[in-house]
């Protein structure tokens, strides 16, 4: 037994060639290309664009490949890339009435003008496992919808609207820049807009039991899933030195409108109100699941009272990122042997009063 | 091409170091006031030493020489991670001796030897609130800081006075810095605490994942706080040596040598222990030192 | 070396190194903060824009840009070299008042205005305050104010003629606000010296 006084940088060096060899296995397997991760783990690279908050296929494919599909891993990758980027500035704001949509669903109305898009999607399928995957069979070219049916789709809230049944959508002053968590530290309170974009970039299972704890009365609202939403939007742009919004390209999205019924208060008449969630690529869970927090979280703006996890905004905003999160329980893996010596050393002290004193006490007893 | 060559000097672009720059004078300013900063996302998790790595990253120079140690050695794996850093994206020297460093990033100890005027000590720090495990939202104890209520601390220290006869905190002990700011010291083991009273280095202080930055200059009064009664004191291992060099009045790692109860103490800062035995002090278990 | 043409005219060149230049007058003024009252050198030249001065110029490259409004005074608030300089080099928005400044660049001390005019922080947020950056003709060592405070063994001692009659009252008043308060950058030619909201300035 020996202390080890040198030696740390090879373990190191070791340890990370025994995971590149893990990473690639058995190397008679072909290894996977990017192209084919972009294509085959589409819901895998779209969760790591959003919670990487990065909007690029491949690199969210190689991100996967390198971190051998451990994803949160993968958005690390990608949050570490992207905040040595540089920065040009704000996209204007996306209009997602404008989106070519693929999937649009409502369960608040049965029909509504466009109508139901199911799209690609898990729901209704029997949960089997399908063994004609695992042997490659040939997939059938499926039926598309017609382009022209489902471009600008009005959304379902807008209905609504018309009657005056729900919120109306809060103004935003014109230009205004939106605020940057990612270039300001996080304050509170920190208003709707940084909730917003501290949720799209939450991690969706931690968002997911916070939707879910409202569901089952931790700040209970019934919701309805107003709208969900799939498909390309443009991102456009505004150059200053040109004076005109510029094109850079489309972005597919996912959209989650819900909308809750409110009883009033003193405050505000009887209403629908809503959540909002946004995500990019096909990321529903992820979506509703921000949609029921952001509403949970607007509890002062309705005058309801504070009773849950989910509504309070220090508690879900400090939590609700996974490369913090993990970063710090993982940090326990590092070597604490310095404060642990010192808790060693109080320990070992109180138990020796304690100690001293129990055999004062009998002695005395005794005496 | 290198992979050093995609990145700037240091890693960080120099907006972000602006950034840095300025809430390092403004903590320098405020001595033990926690400045927030827009930390960046580093490529090394947060909890792993991202505060200590940017305020690095936003003061060092080419001519500069770097030490970095982590539970007070240079070769546990973390400080040898975090040195690779920068030895691969600044290209400075890096050293092990304490007095050869112009910048020391450490974890969780402050170097036995005193440290010089012309050197930085930089510290990570996990949870910058000294007050965070009384209140744990930030805008209350916000307010506490802005009010110098502090009275939350004192109870806490009183209750463990009442129950276990004494202060039962052992590191990341309170410090008041300058008679006004109460001050996380990082998990340091409080034995160094004393070290941090008008230290003639200048103390810097950063939490990644919590976004602040704060500061002990240079000859500062810093105190921990006790009761008059009960004064702080230091942890003492009595009648322990270093079993490689003989060093008394140090802090001490403790290995376990055996499955039957067998251990040895030894330098927890690892420069110090190798400087003694090179002068030629020596242990009772010199040969326990080895290079794996 | 870049030169540069807006549509005001050539602006002269910044730093010839950004990125080390800016490091080692970063280093210089982070070493006068943590030592009040202690001359540093500022050994990069530049061809700094009519009025400022070199360390001036040196240390506005080094911290200003555009997350950081600077405000002016009288004496350059009408500068346009100075002006078109700041914004090509650092994009910072120069702003006309001082109470929300991040940065004021002095360049007449003798008519500063008061003190507590700049942006002096909150209780909550004392950081939030107004950094000066003054422009003098020279800072004396062993002068006439004796420096004390954090950063300072037993006493530091300089002076700077420049600035008016009623500073070390006013400095007074400003240390009384501590947290808040403000922090003084004094810049001559080729060396600075700070004035942290912490230290105490009396007349020796």
């Amino acid at each position: 037994m020996y202390v080890a006084v040198k030696g740390g940088k090879k373990a190191i060096d070791a340890a990370h060639r025994l995971f590149a060899d893990k990473r690639r296995g058995d190397r008679s397997v072909p290894a996977m290309t990017l192209e084919q991760i972009a294509n085959q783990l589409s819901f895998a690279v779209d969760r790591v664009m959003s919670e990487g908050s990065l909007y690029d296929r491949e690199l969210a494919s190689l991100a996967i490949k390198q971190s051998a599909g451990d994803l949160i891993e993968a958005i690390f990758l990608i949050r570490a890339y992207r905040t040595t980027l540089p920065r040009f500035g704000a996209s204007r704001p996306l209009e997602t009435r404008e989106m070519r949509v693929e999937r649009r669903i409502s369960a608040s109305y049965k029909d509504m003008p466009g109508g139901q898009v199911l799209g690609p999607t898990f729901d209704y399928s029997h949960r089997l496992l399908d063994f004609t995957l695992a042997a490659d069979g040939e997939v059938a070219d499926p039926e598309r919808p017609d382009e022209a049916m489902t471009a600008q789709l009005g959304h379902v809230a807008e209905i609504l609207d018309r009657e005056g049944l729900i919120e109306p959508v809060p103004a935003d002053a014109e230009n205004e820049q939106p605020p940057d968590l990612t270039r300001e530290p996080l304050e509170f309170p920190a208003g709707r807009k940084l909730r917003l974009q501290n949720l799209a970039r939450g991690d969706e299972g931690f968002l997911l039991a916070m939707g879910y704890s409202t569901q089952r009365g931790y700040a209970r609202g019934h919701a309805f899933a107003g709208e969900i939403r799939m498909g390309e939007v443009e991102v456009e742009f505004f150059a200053e030195e040109l004076g005109f919004n510029v094109p850079l390209g489309r972005v597919k999205l996912t959209e989650c409108q819900m909308v809750t019924q409110f009883k009033g208060s003193s405050k505000v008449k009887p209403q629908f109100t809503r959540g909002y969630g946004l995500a990019f690529g096909q990321s529903e869970r992820k979506a509703m699941s921000m949609a029921l927090v952001d509403r949970a979280l607007r509890w002062e703006e309705y005058g309801e009272e504070l009773v849950a996890p989910a509504q309070d905004e220090e508690f879900v905003l400090s939590h609700s990122d996974n490369i913090q999160a993990t970063g710090f329980v993982e940090h326990l893996k590092l070597p604490h042997y310095v404060d642990f010596q010192a808790e060693l050393e109080l320990v070992r002290k109180m138990r020796r009063e304690i100690e001293e004193r129990d055999e004062a006490e009998s002695q005395e007893a005794a005496e | 091409m290198k992979q050093e060559n995609f990145y700037n000097f240091a890693y960080l672009d120099e907006q972000t170091k602006r950034m840095i720059r300025r809430a390092i004078l403004k903590a320098i300013a405020i001595p033990g006031y926690q400045v927030p900063f827009a930390s960046r996302e580093m490529p090394m998790p947060y909890g792993w030493g991202t505060g200590g790595v940017q305020v690095t990253a936003s003061i060092i120079g080419k001519d500069d020489v770097l030490k970095m140690i982590d539970q007070g050695s240079d070769d546990t794996t973390n400080a040898v991670a975090l040195r690779g850093f920068f030895e691969l994206t600044a290209g400075v020297e890096s050293t092990t001796e304490t007095s050869e460093a112009s910048i020391i990033q450490t974890r969780h100890r402050i170097p036995e030897d005193d440290l010089t005027e012309d050197q930085v000590i930089v510290f990570q720090v996990p949870i910058p609130e000294p007050l965070r495990f009384l209140e744990p939202r930030e805008t209350e104890t916000r307010k506490m800081h802005a009010l110098e209520e502090y009275g939350l601390m004192h109870v806490k220290l009183y209750e463990d006075i009442a129950t276990h006869g004494h202060i039962a905190t052992s590191y990341a002990y309170p410090v008041k810095v300058m008679d006004r700011y109460v001050m996380d010291p990082s998990p340091t083991p409080k034995f160094d605490n004393p070290k941090m009273h008008k230290m003639a280095a200048l103390q810097l202080y950063g939490a990644g994942r919590e976004k602040r930055i704060y500061a002990i200059p240079p000859y500062t009064d810093v105190v921990s706080l006790d009761f008059e009664d009960y004064p702080f004191s230091v942890q003492e291992w009595p009648d322990t040596e270093c079993g490689l060099c003989g060093a008394t009045e140090v802090y001490f790692d403790e290995v376990v040598t055996d499955d039957h109860g067998g251990r040895m103490f030894c330098c927890s800062d690892s420069d110090y222990c190798e400087k003694r035995r090179a002068a030629g002090h020596t242990g009772k278990q010199p040969d326990q030192a080895a290079e794996v | 070396m870049q030169i540069a043409t807006t549509g005001l005219g050539a602006v002269s060149p910044g730093f010839s190194d950004p990125v080390h230049d800016a490091q080692s007058v970063f280093s210089a003024v982070m070493r006068a903060m943590s030592r009040p009252g202690r001359i540093e050198q500022i050994n990069e030249r530049l061809e700094a824009p009519s009025p400022a001065n070199n360390a001036v110029a040196a240390v506005i490259l080094t911290l200003c840009d555009h997350d950081s409004p600077l405000w002016l005074d009288e004496t350059v608030a009408g500068a346009e070299e100075l002006k078109s300089w700041v914004r090509f080099h650092c994009s910072a928005p120069i702003t006309g008042d001082r109470a929300t400044a991040d940065f004021a660049l002095v360049t007449n001390p003798q008519s500063m205005p008061d003190l507590d005019t700049f942006a002096l922080g909150t209780d909550e947020f004392p950081d939030r305050s107004t950094t000066l950056i003054v422009q003098v003709s020279s800072i004396l060592e062993n002068g006439g104010w004796v420096l004390s405070g954090p950063g300072i063994e037993s006493k530091h001692k300089i002076r700077s003629d420049d600035l008016s009659a009623d500073f070390i009252a006013q400095w007074r008043s400003n240390r009384e606000l501590f947290p808040r308060g403000v922090d003084v950058i004094l810049c001559a030619e080729d060396r600075i010296a700070c004035l942290p909201r912490t230290v105490k300035i009396e007349e020796g």
